[in-house]
């Protein structure tokens, strides 16, 4: 047992670190996110070009760097951390492990390589109903339909809540068969976003670091090699990539749970009141162990859940604890980056409320990322359904 | 990052596993679950033959070293103990303030005389040991201590007066180690020396106080010129404080998973409890239990990480190891409030006239002593600012 990052993992780390320090400031944030598209291509282009951590954990036989999860979660805690804007999460986390979860080897060998030179790709497999009951995220979210006409597959139906789902250049889409409902009759279809009968729309959001997107589907005519897997019985298939995004989305949360303590710390150390630094008060100091207590306790959340998800996409002993740990990791990050974020604001007082400061920008996507893959809530109910039922 | 387990240490796994399923039985079987939190002054005597029979086994003291007549087990294998231990349900141990604190501080700060005199009763499970630190003027601020050691040139001893409280266990113990002031014009933790105090000894008086239990774990200890050998000072006189800052590195570590292993037992008893009588309905409740379960299991990662660091070489705490305490102590805190709440009304009925309390119930009460006891939350709190974050340090009188 070695719970620790191998030092291959810990200059991983380390170098994102810098990068993004770097290229990641509060300027750049504000300059992408005021855009539609919501990165600087030139940014991306940079980390697709000279970093390849697009390719982090794509295997060498599709140009990739055949790295595992645990080195995909050292770079998304620094992404989180930095608020860096890219479609890294859409395309990696999403897009990529669809692939490799679920497609074929056609698909694979079709795509994979492109991805590690910069294509875009997103999931979309929600409808309207996953904003029902405070949020659905699985399988009962996919309602979009998908009808077998020969040898082709027509597709209609509406997804939300898409990340960078106006501008990835390739999708993977879940649909359903008429007249099925729960886990039964999914299938999932990789296609290149702009083909006809698809209409994506930017949907404007409260966080602003991460966009997100409407798309209709209206008769989407698709031949049978974008099938994904098995046809309508591919939630398995989903479940996974789900569980791998929703380890993938901690893994952020977590950073961005750091960096509202490494914020509001160092804001702490330079205002003064009452003569002295408002950190020597003890209200303050107390507030900030709690938010330091709640980080490292994400962190060793997020890095068992990434090593489970090693295990997962290797066939590991622990394969099976998938479901429990990304539930575990997102249930606790969910609401400690919500908190810190929250208590970072406090800390700062009027400051905190500005658009100048960048504790907003931690607050916002704190709350985008908890109603993503699921809330704290939602993920304990279904821990409660492993223990209880 | 590897989470498996050796093939060698799953073979010493199933040894340990057998080892338990083999003696925990007979005279034993009584003792199943029992000696934890809030119960650990029951079966005092049938507790300190078990500790016996482990220690003919060779599984006490696992983790000392071979040459001071340990198992000189890796860190993997005393986790694995500390596991299976706790998974048997074996009993809470009567030794484990001489196991876990006074053994390791001799052995890293004693003599080889008193290495000689105190650890063969520590492992042989015969002797047992008590923590005389705090005092009713120094609680949270333990530099505040104001018992005091003179030594009489005459005897040829060390003469021990002044007041401890809180003392755990003092009523079943052989020796205490007792910091006291040898410099009568020292303040705060200059002039302090470590003690190894015998208990038996008419210059030693113990008063059980009663806790929010109903019980007395823990004592008043009263010395009236109480003697203590020359020799058994541990360093020199001023000492006293490093040893005993010292001794606190022991008390976190690797016992924890065997802890939580309990904190499972737990849990699981609670969960049993919500199926049976409808509460695992209650969507209030599912989520409390869901959080339970889920910050649990994520202090065993948060353990595994911390006996996978290092420490920094000047011994300081990584971040996990600071946050530790404070985390599992509130943690359990409210699991003795959850405990209750599965239980609804029947929770606040007690088993037996005048104060006898179910293993929950006394659980529930006793929890409240974990944000207290070993340095409250608050403390930690300021640890963690101050060590974790390099927030200013409190303010101290001149
Ligand atoms: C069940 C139990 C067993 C124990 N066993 C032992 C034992 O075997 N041996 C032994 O030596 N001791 C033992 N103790 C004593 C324990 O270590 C002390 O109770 C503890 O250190 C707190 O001291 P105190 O009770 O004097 O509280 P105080 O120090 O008086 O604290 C009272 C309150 O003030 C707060 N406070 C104090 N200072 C500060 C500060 N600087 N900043 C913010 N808040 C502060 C505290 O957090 C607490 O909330 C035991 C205690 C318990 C409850």
């Amino acid at each position: 047992m070695q719970f620790a990052f191998t030092e291959e993992q810990q200059m991983i780390r380390d170098t994102a670190e810098q990068f993004l320090a770097e290229v990641s400031t509060s300027e750049a944030i504000r300059s992408a996110m005021e855009t539609e598209l919501g990165y600087q291509p030139e940014l991306w282009q940079r980390i697709c070009g000279e970093l390849y951590w697009q390719a982090i954990h794509i295997p060498e036989a599709y140009g990739g760097m055949g790295l595992g999860q645990v080195e995909l979660a050292a770079m998304l805690e620094q992404m989180g951390r930095y608020l860096l804007c890219s479609p890294f999460f859409s395309t990696v986390c999403l897009g990529a492990n669809a692939l490799m979860v679920a497609g074929t080897e056609a698909q694979k060998e079709k795509y994979l390589p492109r991805i590690c030179e910069g294509l875009t790709a997103t999931l979309a497999y929600t409808g309207i109903s996953a904003a029902r009951g405070g949020g659905r995220w699985g399988a009962d979210a996919v309602e979009a339909i998908a009808e077998r006409d020969g040898d082709e597959f027509i597709l209609n139906g509406t997804l939300r809540f898409v990340p960078d789902g106006a501008s990835a250049e390739l999708l993977i889409v879940a649909a359903r068969a008429a007249g099925t409902s729960g886990e039964a009759g999914i299938s999932l279809f990789v296609v290149p976003a702009e083909s006809p009968g698809i209409e994506r729309k930017l949907l404007p959001t409260m966080d602003q670091t991460r966009k997100q997107a409407e798309i209709v589907l209206s008769d989407l005519r698709l031949p049978a090699d974008t099938l994904m897997g098995a046809e309508g019985d591919a939630w398995p298939q989903l479940q996974k990539i789900l569980q791998l995004a929703t380890v993938a989305q901690a893994a952020e949360q977590m950073g961005g749970a750091q960096q509202s303590l490494d914020l509001a710390v160092e804001y702490s150390k330079e205002r003064a009141q009452f003569g002295r630094p408002i950190a020597g008060f003890q209200a303050i100091k107390h507030k900030a162990a709690d938010m330091m207590t709640r980080t490292e306790v994400a962190r060793s959340a997020v890095y068992y859940a990434a090593c489970v998800a090693e295990e997962a996409v290797e066939g590991g002993e622990l394969a099976g604890e998938l479901g429990e740990a990304a539930s575990i990791a997102k249930a606790y990050c969910s609401d400690a980056y919500f908190q810190n974020a929250g208590d970072a604001l406090q800390i700062h007082g009027g400051v905190g409320f500005t658009w100048e400061y960048d504790v907003h920008l931690h607050l916002k996507r704190a709350k985008a990322s908890e109603h993503f893959l699921g809330s704290g809530d939602y993920h304990r109910e279904r821990v409660a359904q492993l223990l209880l039922d | 990052m590897k989470l498996s387990f050796s093939p060698e240490d799953e073979a010493f796994r199933r040894e340990v596993a057998d080892w338990l399923k083999e003696n925990l039985r007979g005279e034993f079987e009584q003792l199943k679950f029992r000696g934890g939190p809030g119960d650990e002054h029951m079966f005092a005597e049938e507790r300190q033959r078990w500790e016996q029979k482990l220690a003919e086994g060779g599984w006490t003291c696992v983790g000392w070293p071979k040459e001071h007549g340990g198992r000189g087990c890796s860190i993997e294998q005393q986790v694995i103990f500390h596991e299976e231990y706790a998974r048997a349900g074996a009993p809470g141990r009567v030794g484990h303030i001489g196991e876990g604190l006074a053994g390791p501080t001799i052995i890293a700060f004693g003599s080889e005389a008193q290495q000689k005199k105190y650890l063969p009763g520590i492992l042989a499970g015969t002797e047992l040991w008590c923590q005389g630190y705090s005092e009713p003027g120094a609680g949270s601020d333990l530099a505040n201590v104001k018992t005091r050691a003179r030594f009489d040139e005459a005897k040829g001893k060390w003469i021990l007066n002044g007041q401890k409280v809180w003392t755990s266990l003092a009523q079943e113990s052989d020796y205490c180690f007792v910091i006291a002031r040898t410099d009568p014009e020292s303040k705060g933790h200059k002039g302090l020396g470590f003690f190894l105090v015998s208990m038996h000894q008419p210059g030693i008086e113990v008063r059980g106080i009663q806790q929010i239990t109903g019980t007395s774990e823990f004592n008043e200890v009263f010395f009236d010129d109480a003697e203590c050998d020359a020799e058994d000072i541990v360093g020199q006189p001023g000492d006293g404080w490093k040893v005993a800052m010292g001794l606190l590195g022991f008390e976190r570590g690797v016992s924890t998973l065997g802890q939580q292993m309990q904190f499972q037992n737990e849990l699981n008893e609670i969960v049993r409890i919500a199926k049976e009588n409808g509460a695992a309905q209650n969507p209030a409740i599912r989520q409390r239990i869901a959080q339970a379960h889920t910050e649990l299991k994520i202090m065993r990662y948060n353990s595994m990480r911390m006996l996978s660091g290092q420490s920094g070489s000047d011994g300081s705490l990584q971040k996990e190891a600071l946050i530790y305490k404070l985390f599992w102590a509130t943690w359990h805190r409210s699991l003795g409030e959850l405990a209750m709440d599965v239980l609804g009304p029947e929770s606040q009925i007690l088993e037996a006239a005048p104060y006898e309390l179910s293993r929950l119930q006394s659980m529930y009460l006793f929890v409240r002593s974990d944000t207290i006891y070993g340095g409250t939350n608050e403390i930690q709190r300021n640890i963690i600012a101050e060590r974790g974050l390099g927030m200013p340090r409190e303010p101290r009188p001149a």
